[in-house]
């Protein structure tokens, strides 16, 4: 009998023009377009430069922050007012404002100013963009300064040689840390919208009257709607797969079979999920709105975008409920590092608690009366 | 809802055509009402989803788990490990036998940045100036990694200062640091506004987009064909009272963001409301649009919640600065609403500024408004198939 349930339902499913396409296009496009996309580098900091100087000093200077790769200066304001109407305009992102006779008080009194502002509406801009420039005016400091002073100071001062190393990513490429994310997050919402929207368009049709008066068993109906998705879930990460070695010449460290193991389980929670806000949506638009609220906190619990550890206590202890922590942390530590079952123990139990908890609800929530 | 029929209508033109109208507006509004738990939901997601994500989303580094190789131990790793105790980004995990261990620490995925230390380290940098600290960082998260590298560096060099207690250096040209607007690096100003755009924008957007498509579906659409209701007025009825609930929600978004989330109003209130208003106006006329344009309430849906979601998140620079966005896309990102809102949101409430810097925002919100609402009405079918 779930054979001819299991035929119903891909029936439905490519009868309905629109949802195949979704299945092949989005992860297609998804993976295609976003990694361009997820991008945090503060690449370019337009910079508005005020000379009251003009000496050799402030040429030198401003010279050293042109060529110090991280600035492009946009324009060289008359007066601190004009600049502030460029970060204003959001055609510049901070100004150096080099004061009158900067080089002759620093000749003659042996300190002088420069001053730096930074538009810190975007926090990690702005602070990155001051702390770049405070330390090129640090180095060139320190160059006048031994131009200056022929005679040095008889100790050297030693130094320590801080080296910096990146593990796994060395060459620190965001979009090989976006990627994974970014197939989960589209497995998401295929696999939570679509079943979500299953039993609730039956109750709104009236077909599910039909369905209860058959011996059908609750088991045997809610597993006869997931496998659909179940389905649909290895063709979007196929698809993902493809996409990503295709434009990216990604593949994983690890191995695909860990990838899909723990998608089958992740697809069966969060479509086990769907289908409990369906059985107790009674029309399809309080179904979408539910799924969608709780997919969007899920995809923002996860540390998706942004990392958990960085989350408020709180929010740290309410993300254990999002099923997409779990998988994106998997999918990146496969992607990423290699990691293998042994060392993915906590997200393989947490997910398997997921896909047993939602569709046993989805089993019981599911009533055949009225 | 008596009233709205019972209202005087002032200029008493056309009477009967605003009596039709306002029972056309009251139709759409029992549609809404009547579903209890639609109302509800519709109320109360926006509260719950800015709260949750106000406070969520930061990229601001802390309690980092830090490991230790130190083969040394003399006072000055020991005084830069203390640097570390102390810092309020860190926290030291413990000691590692031997650098192979690393690898497998990484891999379990607890630990952020290993310290490396070099031997005999306090000695050799005294006296050959050669000591070496390696900072090892779990470069999957390229962002994270950078950050922790900075501060790490930052945590040593200042050690390094205070220990060798430099005379004050001559020639000495200071930078004077003013951080403009968020003097406190927040994450939350860069966030909330995008925020607030997202939640406005999808849930008007997903309001909207059943109104038409359930018409057609239930069959009901013929009745409407067949009133002497002109397309327009059809469709305007169908905004009025979701606009009605969305003036709701955006006050419960404003009064959040500012009273829970810390958010400043620097500009003017006015402004702020009235540049909203038109921003939900937009985001309704595009549900509109998506209404008319399809025949079932789920794709309807599905297009407005699932479809929509994605760009507004990754292209409308809630995220992802749009200044870094790819030709093409930098080019896509100009036709998302949201991306127009957030910009004059920061500009008014954080940086305080008037109409003028806004002026531009404005008039592109306000020419999308005039053209989703002219396409709806153009592609809304006037006769049944």
């Amino acid at each position: 009998m779930i054979k001819y349930l299991i035929e119903k339902e891909f029936k439905q499913f490519f009868r309905n023009t629109f949802l195949p396409k979704v299945v092949v296009a989005l992860p297609f496009f998804a993976v295609l377009i976003f990694p361009l996309v997820a991008n945090f580098d503060v690449g370019h900091i337009n910079l508005s430069i005020v000379d009251n100087d003009k000496s050799p000093y402030s040429a030198q200077l401003i010279q050293k922050v042109a060529s110090s790769g991280y600035f492009s200066i946009t324009d060289v304001s008359a007066g601190y007012a004009a600049a502030l109407k460029s970060i204003e305009n959001n055609t510049a992102d901070a100004i150096l404002e080099i004061p009158g006779r900067m080089e002759a008080t620093l000749v003659r009194e042996g300190t002088a100013k420069v001053l730096i502002s930074a538009n810190t509406v975007n926090g990690m801009k702005g602070g990155l963009g001051s702390a770049y420039l405070s330390s090129i005016v640090a180095d060139f400091n320190a160059h006048i300064r031994s131009e200056l002073m022929q005679v040095k100071s008889g100790r050297a001062v030693p130094a320590l040689n801080i080296v910096p190393m990146y593990k796994f990513n060395p060459r620190l490429v965001y979009k090989v840390y976006m990627i994974p994310a970014i197939m989960i997050m589209i497995l998401a919402v295929v696999g939570g919208f679509l079943p979500a929207l299953n039993i609730v368009s039956e109750k709104e049709s009236g077909t599910i009257e039909q369905m209860n008066v058959t011996p059908v068993s609750k088991f045997q109906f809610i597993v006869a709607k997931l496998i659909p998705y179940w389905v649909a879930g290895f063709v979007v990460l196929t698809i993902s797969f493809l996409a990503a070695w295709v434009f990216y010449g990604l593949l994983p460290v690890g191995s695909f079979v860990t990838l899909y193991f723990f998608t089958s389980l992740f697809i069966l929670a969060i479509s086990g999920f769907g289908l409990v806000i369906s059985n107790y949506a009674a029309t399809i638009q309080q179904a979408i709105f539910m799924i969608f609220f709780f997919i969007i906190t899920f995809i923002f619990m996860s540390g998706l975008y942004t990392p958990v550890a960085s989350m408020p206590l709180w929010a740290q202890q309410l993300s254990i409920i999002s099923p997409l922590k779990y998988i994106i942390m998997v999918f990146r530590l496969v992607y990423l590092k290699g990691s293998t079952l042994p060392d993915l123990a906590v997200p393989f139990a947490a997910l398997s608690g997921f896909a047993v908890f939602f569709n046993g609800w989805a089993i019981l929530s599911y009533r055949k009366k009225n | 809802m008596k009233f709205f029929i019972s209202w005087p209508v002032h200029p008493p033109v056309k009477p009967i055509k605003m009596n039709q109208f306002l029972t056309f507006v009251q139709k759409e509004f029992y549609h809404i009402f009547r579903d209890r738990w639609t109302t509800i939901i519709l109320l109360l997601l926006p509260v719950v989803m800015l709260i949750l994500f106000g406070f969520m989303m930061t990229t601001e580094v802390k309690n980092t788990r830090v490991a230790i190789f130190d083969p040394s131990r003399d006072i000055a790793t020991q005084g830069i490990i203390n640097k570390f105790t102390t810092s309020e980004y860190f926290i030291v995990e413990g000691y590692i036998d031997h650098p192979r261990e690393i690898e497998a620490l990484f891999r379990k995925g607890r630990i952020g940045l290993v310290l490396v230390f070099s031997e005999r380290f306090h000695e050799n940098w005294m006296h050959t100036g050669e000591a070496q600290v390696q900072l090892i960082a779990d470069g999957s998260d390229p962002n994270t990694a950078s950050t922790l590298t900075m501060y790490a560096t930052q945590l040593i060099n200042a050690y390094r200062q205070e220990s060798l207690d430099l005379p004050q250096t001559p020639l000495q040209l200071t930078p004077e640091i003013k951080l403009l607007y968020n003097p406190t690096l927040k994450g939350s100003y860069n966030f909330v506004p995008g925020v607030m755009g997202m939640i406005l924008m999808l849930i008007c957007a997903m309001m909207t987009s059943v109104s038409i498509a359930r018409e057609k579906e239930t069959g009901t659409m013929e009745v409407l064909l067949v009133s002497p209701m002109k397309s327009i007025q059809i469709i305007i009825a169908k905004v009025v009272p979701y606009f009605f609930i969305s003036v709701i929600n955006l006050t419960t978004v404003l009064v959040l963001s500012v009273f829970v989330l810390g958010m400043p109003v620097n500009g003017s209130l006015g402004l702020l409301i009235f540049i909203s208003l038109i921003y939900i106006f937009v985001s309704l006329a595009l549900g509109l649009l998506i209404s008319s344009a399809v025949d079932r309430q789920m794709v309807a849906l599905l297009i407005s919640a699932m479809v929509l979601m994605l760009p507004v998140i990754m292209l409308s620079g809630m995220m992802f600065p749009v200044e870094n966005l790819p030709g093409v896309l930098r080019w896509m990102s100009h036709v998302i609403p949201a991306k127009w809102y957030m910009i004059a949101v920061k500009k008014i409430m954080i940086e305080g500024l008037g109409f003028e810097a806004v002026a531009r925002e404005f008039v592109i919100l306000c020419s999308m408004a005039v053209l989703l609402i002219t396409a709806s009405v153009k592609r809304f079918k006037y006769r049944l198939e």
